[in-house]
Parts: structure tokens; sequence; C-alpha cells
């Protein structure tokens, strides 16, 4: 599949086509950061696929009652914009959000624990996969209807404003949510008024079955960003650290009081919607061609490649990842069940 | 509730005043809207807060309704009190998913650990001549949300005092004013005090029938009592004032007193409140002394139209409370 990449040019609000993200600026990134957030980006994006692997197979096994999204293959998205922010920074996010929760430093017990419905579990078993929150962590938490968070979003963003606050949000959707009614109030509420929130559109290229191309006239969802007034780019959501570049610079913008842009991630999910889906509406070839670019793989290729570190130590941290996934899936099924003597407990608040 | 400070306003000056004292207090709390800021609201309710708050906290906005609801529920999840105004109750249907599938779920659905402080304050009901899509009573589609909590004020004093511990409530409380109610004037005390949630009153008492109502339908039952006590028959009129959570006690007091019971409200009769409120009467301890079936007195299953004598006939106006009062009265006698 070709992909074209696209800017827009604020001065002129047009969209420009540009020819693919450079990989220049990926090698200046590797030298200008700490080797310590190289090493934190390739662990969550191994956590995070190993979380999900895991997370299949004890669905497969039938230890789990509800259905799950799963994000293996964009690894890159997540990791990559959350690894730009400081630690007071906010998220929200979607269904498909075990990316975003585990880069955001969820634990992956606590987490497991959600999942399998239990009361230690981030919201005590009662939201499961699709709705993961680690409200002192900061995430804000995982809405289920697609477009629903953007709108909670630009409130969350209007209350740091209103409070002078430093902080700012990363609101996350899918391509399929930027055709809802709610991205373009939200976007155009938030820009109006500048509100320190980046829009990161999780382009997965598949609303469930339909492409993006069958809903929309438009290349890149990132084009709708001059509609609104603020900058829009699409990234390549393979390559970690194009993401990370474009996401810190809309952070900048957010967080100097310019208001918010749209971050376009182009990857590509390489499992099915839900438990469900029987890739009807996909190729074979279209998805082992983008296994191919796996982001993982190919973040590793890079670090060895410049230098930063071994292929030993790539595979510890691999290694690493996938022990805490297993050890975390393990502990999590021996905690017990919530009671439904509390069930309603918390619907209202004192 | 009377005080020395006591005089004379209207129900959206009540409202009004509530906001504002409630603004004075806690820097926390703004409205967000349509034209609430120089416009003063589509009804007048926030004339002259601008001038006092300044246009972050009296936030006009774009013509917006999902956006609006997101913008009052993620500041609210923020921890801040957002009082959101739509301008005709109507126009929640745009803002559904933000309320129904955030607001009201955000806190159970993530274990408890965020709460939602936000007041969605509705202009709602028909008489204005504004026909089907700026007419309705929406208010038993969020009673049917867990999470949400609903009021609906009869009267100034009730809308200060009920606003007021709405604002310091911590969860989404629909908040319905109706239209017809703003120029009514009333005693209001000056200072700030909170009607708690949850708390019936009885506005007339009598010993032959109980009807129960809200809204615009206090004020017409009273009327009704009225002219029914010239014919002997004492009317007891309960207000339930908050639709959920509801205070059950006091409703099924009056049955027991009266043994006779109308309901009345001006939403569509089927899949109304009132079915919910019977139903709560026969399971309780009331229907014992019921001497006759429970009556509802409701909207007719319509679509609110435009002309005036149409519109009336469309929701119970006094003279059919009246009617169906005195039938109720004399049933199995």
């Amino acid at each position: 599949m070709n992909t074209e990449y696209c800017e827009v040019d604020m001065t002129v609000l047009k969209t420009k086509k540009i020819d693919k993200v450079a990989m220049p600026s990926s090698q200046r990134l590797l030298s200008e950061l700490p080797r310590e957030k190289l090493v934190w980006m390739l662990q969550r994006m191994c956590e995070i696929r190993y979380f999900e692997e895991k997370a299949e197979d004890l669905y497969v096994r039938g230890l789990v009652h509800g259905t799950m999204h799963l994000s293996i293959g964009q690894e890159a998205g997540s990791v990559g914009s959350i690894a730009t922010l400081r630690p007071e920074d906010l998220i929200i996010h979607h269904h498909r959000g075990h990316g975003h929760t585990i880069a955001k430093g969820a634990s992956l017990t606590l987490m497991f624990a959600e999942f399998l419905g239990r009361e230690a579990g981030y919201c005590r078993g009662r939201g499961g996969s699709m709705h993961i929150a680690d409200i002192p962590g900061g995430n804000l938490g995982a809405t289920g209807v697609v477009g629903g968070g953007i709108p909670t979003a630009v409130g969350i963003a209007l209350a740091l404003q209103m409070r002078r606050s430093d902080q700012i949000l990363l609101s996350y959707f899918g391509d399929g949510a930027s055709n809802e009614g709610e991205f373009h109030e939200s976007l155009n509420m938030a820009s109006t008024w500048k509100l320190p929130v980046v829009f990161i559109c999780d382009n997965n290229q598949y609303g469930m079955s339909m492409h993006r191309s069958k809903v929309m006239n438009i290349e890149n969802v990132s084009e709708r960003a001059a509609s609104y007034g603020i900058p829009g780019k699409t990234v390549d959501g393979n390559d970690v650290l194009a993401v990370y570049e474009a996401v810190l610079a809309a952070d900048e913008h957010a967080r100097s009081g310019q208001g918010p842009s749209l971050i376009d991630v182009l990857s590509y999910r390489w499992r099915g919607h839900s438990k469900s889906d029987r890739n009807l509406y996909r190729t074979h070839e279209e998805i082992d061609g983008w296994k191919q670019k796996c982001p993982i793989k190919r973040f590793k290729k890079v670090l060895v490649d410049a230098a930063v570190m071994t292929s030993d130590d790539v595979e510890d941290i691999d290694k690493t990842a996938k022990a805490a996934a297993d050890r975390a899936a393990e502990e999590a099924q021996t905690f017990p069940e919530p009671s439904p003597e509390n069930l309603e407990d918390e619907v209202y608040a004192l | 509730m009377s005080t020395d400070t006591t005089r004379e306003i209207t129900y959206l000056e009540a409202v009004r005043e509530a906001m504002v004292q409630e603004m004075r207090l806690d820097k926390e709390v703004f409205l967000i809207g349509e034209d609430i800021g120089t416009y003063g609201g589509a009804f007048g309710v926030s004339k002259g807060m601008l001038e006092e708050f300044g246009s972050e906290r009296i936030r006009d906005t774009p013509i917006s309704e999902a956006a609006i609801a997101g913008a009052a529920t993620g500041a609210a999840l923020m921890g801040m009190r957002p009082i959101m105004e739509v301008m005709f109750m109507d126009f929640l249907t745009i803002s559904m998913n933000q309320l129904v599938n955030q607001a009201a779920k955000m806190r159970f659905m993530f274990g408890g650990k965020c709460s939602i402080p936000m007041v969605i304050r509705a202009p709602s009901g028909s008489g204005t001549g504004a026909a089907a899509q700026h007419s309705q009573s929406l208010e038993a589609w969020f009673v049917n949300v867990p999470g949400i909590k609903v009021v609906a004020p009869s009267s100034p004093a009730d809308a200060k005092g009920l606003l007021i511990a709405a604002i310091r409530d911590n969860n989404p409380v629909l908040f319905m004013e109706h239209k017809l109610l703003y120029r009514m004037k009333g005693p209001v005390p000056e200072e700030t005090y909170c009607i708690p949630l949850k708390s019936a009153e009885v506005k007339r008492e009598g010993r032959d029938l109980t009807i129960v109502a809200y809204s615009i339908m206090v004020p017409r039952a009273l009327e009704a009592a009225k002219k029914l006590a010239e014919e002997g028959i004492e009317v007891e009129v309960v207000d339930p004032r908050c639709l959920k959570p509801l205070d059950t006690e006091t409703i099924i007091r009056s049955v027991c007193k009266t043994g006779r019971v109308l309901i009345a409200h001006e939403a569509p009769i089927t899949g109304g409140f009132g079915g919910e409120l019977a139903a709560v009467i026969a399971g309780s301890e009331a229907f014992d002394y019921l001497d006759a079936p429970i009556r509802r007195i409701a909207g007719r299953d319509v679509p609110i139209p435009y002309n005036r004598t149409l519109e009336q006939s469309a929701v119970p106006q006094v003279e059919d409370i009246v009617k169906a009062a005195r039938a109720l009265a004399q049933e199995g006698r």
C-alpha cells in the first residue's frame, strides 16, 4: 500500500504532499535523546506487544468474559507520543487503549486484573479491557463509543487552561472517529479557544471493516486540520521516532498557548477489530505486508545500527518484557472477583 | 422557606441568583452555553453575569451541543463545577453521547475513582408556541440512566435552593427549568441556602385526594385544588421536586392519608415518569389504603403542536386536572 505523508502549511492553510518522513531527523533524535529514553521506548513497545499477545492467549483459553481490541502493530504510535510527555501531563483515549495505558505507566498486573474482571483491577472489574483508566497516573480513561472521548478532551483541556496549568493533554481516537460529528465540534471548539491539547489520530486505516478510502474523500486525516486553522501532520506510525518528533512539536505548540494540533499517526492493525472479526474485508497479503513493517523490529534495528545498544541488549529488553507480561497475567489470575453486594456503590459520588 | 431577607423575585431571577452566589463563592464554578454572554441567554437567565464574571467563566460557545456537553464533562472530571446551559431541552438530543455514555458512566465504569460534578440546565416544556422541537419534557429518558440525577423545581424558592444543591452535588444533575415558570414570582430568601435533593414537599394539605405533580404541573394542581376546595374537595399537592433520587416516603405518606392519588406531568403519558410514581405507590404500604385506582393525567402521545388551542390540548391544563381530580374523588364511592 502506497502511503503519502502530508503537512498543512499554516501560512496559506493548504495541504501539501511531502515525500516521506525524513530519516535524518530520526538519526538526529538518536543522538539527541538520552539512551534511557530510547531504552524506555523499546521496553514499553515490547511490553505492549507481549501484554496483548498474552491477553489474546487468555481470551483463546476461555478465561476472559468480555471483548478486547488489540493494537498489535500500532505500538509506535502510543509509545512515541507518550514519550514526549512530562509525568504530570494527561491522556484520554479509546477502546483500543492497552498501548496508551502501558505507555502512560500502568501496572501490567492491574491491567490484566481489569481484563479478567477482578476487584483489584484498575476499574474494580467494572470497566474491562475497553475502559481502563488510571486517574492518578494521568490516564483519564478509555471510551468505547467511537469519538466519544474527543468532546470530553475539550473539557479537560479547558480546565487546564482555566487553571493556568502547564500540563497538556493528548486526546487519542481512530481514523473512523474522525468521521463523527463530535470530532468536528470538538476540534473547532478547541482551536477557537486555543486549548492545550494534541489530537492524535491512531490511524490504523480501518473503521472496523471499512478502509479509510471508502469513508472519506481525502487522502490523509491530517488534511482536516486546515478547516480548524490548526497544524496537521501525517506521520509514519510505524516509526516511533517520527511519531515522537511530530508530537513533541505539537506539545510545545499546545504548552505555549498556541492551541491544538492534529497528528495523524498512520499505521496498521494486525489483528481483527475485535474478537468477532474474520478479516473478510482485507487480504492476507495486505496484513503480511504490514507485518513486514513491524514497528518493534524496525526500532530494534535502528537502535542496533546506530550502536545505541547491542543486539544482545535489545533481546534482553524483549525477554524481560515478555517475562513481565507472563508474570503479570499469572498474578492477576490469583486475584478475587468483585462481589455483587456493593454493585451500586459507585454509581453516584457522595 | 422564609427568612428576614425574603423578598419577591421571579423564578428566572432565582436561578440567576443561585448561579451568581455560587460563582462568587467557588471560582471552580462556571457557566458554559450558547449566547449566554452579551445576549444574556435565550431566555435572559444569565443577563448581567458576563459583566461580573468575565468571558472566561461566562463562556459563550459555538453552536455545538455535543462539544458543550463534553467540555462540561471533561472540566467536571478535572474537579471543576461547570454549569452547562442548553438553549432548549430538546437540544440535549445532540448532547446525549457525552451525557449518557460519558458523564453518567465514567465514575462507575472507572471503578469509582473519579466524579463528574456538573449541572445541565435545561429550559423545558410547552406553552410558548415553539412547536415540536422546542417544547419537550424529556425527563423520563434521564431518569432511566443510572449516574444522573434529575431535578424539576416548581417555584422560585425551590429553584434557588435546589440549583445551589445541584451545583454542590458531586454528580451530573439535570436541572429542568420550565419556560412558563420563568416569570413566576415568589418569596425567595436573599442568602445562600440549599434544599437537599431527594426532598419532596407537600405544597398544599388536604384529606380527600393527593395530586403528585412536578414542574409546571404544581402551580396548575394548586389552582385546581383551589377550585375543588370550593366544591368541598380537599386536595393535597405533593411536589417530588427531585425525580431522581426520589423522596418516596413523603409521597407514600400522603397517599396513605388520602387513599386516592392522581399523578400529573406534562411529558407524554406513555413511558412517562408517572408510570414510575404509580409503581412506587402501588408497591408500597399505600396500596392497602387506596380507595380507588391510581390515576395519571399527562401529556398526550403527540409531538407538541404549534397552534395555541392544539398546544394547550396536548398537555394537562388546570381544567383538565380539576376534571380528573373530581372524577377520582368520586370514584368507587
